[in-house]
This record gives C-alpha cells, structure tokens and sequence, in this order.
C-alpha cells in the first residue's frame, strides 16, 4: 500500500502554527515596529548582534525554525484555501505551494550556514 | 459526463462568493487569509538573513528598509494578522486535538483555549524580555 505523505505537511503545518501563534506577534512588534520606531535598544538589531546570534547553534537553529516552519505552515494553509476560493488542489497547486515553502527553507538554510 | 451532449441544464447553486453569506463564514476565511501574514513575515525574515550573510552594509540596508513607511504599514498589518491567528489557533486547538482527560474529567475546551493565549503571553514575554535584556 502506497503510504500518505500527508502526515509530513500536516505536521509542518501544525508545528508552523503553533510556533507562530506564540511567536509571531511579538516577533512581528521587535522587527518591524519597536526596532524601526527606535523604541528598543539601538543594538537590538546591530549587525554585530545578529550575526552573533546565527552563528550560535542554538541562534541559528532557533532562526532556521522560524523561518522553515512558518513558511510551510503558511503554504499548507494557502494551498487548501485554494479549493476555498474555487481552486481544486492538484499536482501544479502542491507544487507550486510546497515549492515556494521548500525555496524559503533552503535559502534561509543556506544563507544561515553562510554566515559562519 | 458521459460523452453524450445534453440538453437539460441542471442548476448549478452558484458559489462564488461564498464565504461573504455568512458572518461564520467571514471569520474562517480571516482565519485562513492570516496564513498570508506568516508567509510575508517568513519572506521578510528571510531576506533577513540572506542581507545578514553577506555583510554590514546589506544588514543595515535591511533595517533601513524597515524602517520605510510602506515596511512600517506593513508590519502593522502583520501585528494584527499574527494576533488574529494567535487567538484562533487556540480557539481552534481543543477541536483538533485529542480529547484530554484531567482526573477522569474530559478539559473544557475554554480551559485549553486559556492555556494556549496564556502560553501566548508567557512566551512573548520572555521573547521581549530576552531580546531587551540579553548583552554579552
């Protein structure tokens, strides 16, 4: 019997929720709203800081999580709310949604190696 | 279809739409559409990192592009979005989880959706907190 790969979104989905239901909104109000503002520290975003940070393995992996997990959750959700709007799910769509969610896995996987 | 043209024209119910006929219906689709802030925010944080590999002046042109009007808007849509899914994910939750049993007594569903918003809070905190605080 041919085994459902379902399990494996659904999972990504799941975990991509829950981290981003705890960490999104603050998340969200440190980068793009306290920092820009000038609210925060100066530093809070400094280069030295950030770079600190990815190169740490628990940094890295806390940012590569972020990033990985909410991108899947994110397409999960998009490509099954195509049929809502009258989009039926296929080949193209999954390949499409889970392709712009593996595209942002790598990149920031790779980019986060990059840096040391 | 069978091959063969017909000539009857069955009613089709029209459903384009839909989700605007009912007030239950509004909210699912916010619901779903927060999936559109996490994945704006995943592409932001990305280009994050990727101007972070590179080096200080791509990291600072990051920030400076934070901090545009647009990118400010932007994140204040996303502010909103991320609380609507928070809310909703734990409003949800006790619904797609297995039942969960406390001393024989089946947990009310407000009680994990309590937990959930208070987690929500806890970790939010301490994100802040850490990322105030924290110098090495």
């Amino acid at each position: 019997m041919k085994r459902s790969n379902a399990p494996i979104f659904w999972l990504l989905f799941g975990a991509g929720g829950m981290l981003s239901a705890l960490l999104g909104t603050a998340l969200v109000f440190i980068t793009g709203i306290a920092v820009p503002l000038g609210w925060a520290p100066g530093d809070l975003l400094a280069y030295s800081r950030m770079l600190a940070l990815a190169r740490h393995p628990l940094g890295k992996a806390f940012l590569f999580l972020v990033i990985a997990l909410f991108a899947w959750h994110a397409m999960h959700r998009l490509l099954h709310s195509l049929h809502d709007v009258g989009i039926p799910i296929g080949t193209a769509s999954k390949l499409a949604c889970y392709g712009i969610a593996l595209a942002l896995t790598v990149v920031a996987g790779w980019s986060l190696l990059a840096t040391g | 279809m069978n091959g063969k043209s017909t000539v009857r024209r069955p009613y089709v119910r029209p459903m384009g739409g839909w989700w605007r006929r009912d007030p239950f219906f509004m909210r699912y689709m916010i619901r779903e559409a927060t999936a559109l802030a996490v994945l704006a925010y995943a592409v932001v944080l990305t280009l994050g990192v990727v101007r972070l590999a590179q080096d200080e002046a791509a990291w600072n042109g990051w920030l400076d592009a934070l901090r545009s009007p647009a990118s400010l808007l932007l994140h204040a849509v996303l502010l909103v979005a991320m609380f609507v899914h928070a809310k909703s994910w734990f409003e949800i939750m006790p619904k797609t989880m297995p039942m969960l049993f406390v001393g024989g007594r089946r947990v009310a569903a407000s009680t994990i959706t309590r937990i959930g918003w208070a987690a929500t809070v806890l970790a939010s905190v301490v994100l802040i907190a850490l990322a105030w605080g924290w110098r090495t």
